[in-house]
């Protein structure tokens, strides 16, 4: 398989259109034959890197990479950063504003999710820098992947 | 209808169940499901087990409906006759995602699903 790698852009703040990115790679997912469960996993983690650039971030770039051993998802945003990333990863940390939670979200579960459900998490971010997620997800094919 | 010790319900029987109406996707009455997810946190959806389940829910925003997707969430409910704008549901008829709406509060619909036999995200009891 060739590696393959597709961008889409994040708008900050557009409620409407949150998510299509990650919609759009779990259907380009599916017609790749991908497994389920690794599929189930990477649009979960992209969801919610997705929902905090539109929550936090800014504008945002969500770029996906697929080679035949592994996935990856890089998430990045011209926002306003992460002051404490340590703190950001902790579950139920969250600085989402009360009208985000009242949607569903903002319950400091973000990146405790995406740390679960991705095989390696790596974040750099700074106040007034931006953040830069990014995950990796073995293929199934090399026998560690983990499995829900 | 049983599977082994689980029990399978048809969305047909969940609308009945529920008294609840079809908003779209109907013409997926027949899909069985064995569990049963209730949250307004999106969050707690993703991170639960939620692929082949139904989601009951009280907010009816378009990320309730891509949260579904994005979970393998098999059909939506509204509780207390919540209902979703035009957009969402054209969303949710582009992705053939059935959404029901019942007039029943989370509580009693939540109460009367557990009575028929379904079990939650996890298969707990």
């Amino acid at each position: 398989m060739p590696p393959l790698k597709k961008c889409f852009h994040i708008k900050g703040r557009d409620f409407i259109h949150a998510g299509q990115a990650a919609i759009t790679v779990q259907k380009l997912l599916r017609q790749m034959g991908i497994a389920q469960s690794l599929i189930r996993r990477i649009a979960i983690c992209g969801y919610e890197g997705e929902m905090n650039v539109v929550m936090h971030g800014g504008d945002g770039l969500f770029c996906v990479e697929i080679d035949a051993d592994r996935i990856s998802l890089e998430i990045s945003d011209d926002g306003p950063g992460i002051e404490d990333i340590a703190r950001a990863m902790e579950r139920g940390f969250s600085t989402a504003l009360e009208e985000y939670q009242e949607m569903g979200f903002g319950a400091g579960m973000g990146l405790p999710n995406m740390e679960n459900h991705s095989d390696e998490l790596h974040i750099e971010s700074a106040p007034g820098k931006g953040t830069t997620v990014r995950m990796l997800f073995h293929s199934p094919e090399t026998g560690d992947s983990q499995e829900d | 209808m049983n599977r082994g010790d689980r029990y399978l319900m048809k969305l047909s029987e969940l609308a009945e169940t529920l008294e609840a109406a079809f908003i779209c996707g109907e013409d997926r009455a027949d899909i069985a499901f064995h569990k049963v997810g209730a949250s307004d946190l999106m969050s707690d959806i993703l991170a639960a087990l939620s692929e082949d389940g139904i989601l009951l829910t009280g907010l009816a925003t378009v990320q309730v409906v891509n949260t579904a997707l994005i979970s393998g969430v098999q059909a939506i409910v509204f509780v207390r006759n919540k209902t979703p704008n035009p957009g969402v549901i054209e969303t949710a008829r582009q992705n053939d995602m059935p959404l029901l709406a019942t007039p029943l509060s989370m509580f009693v619909s939540c109460g009367r699903l557990f009575e028929k036999g379904l079990t939650g995200l996890n298969g707990a009891r």
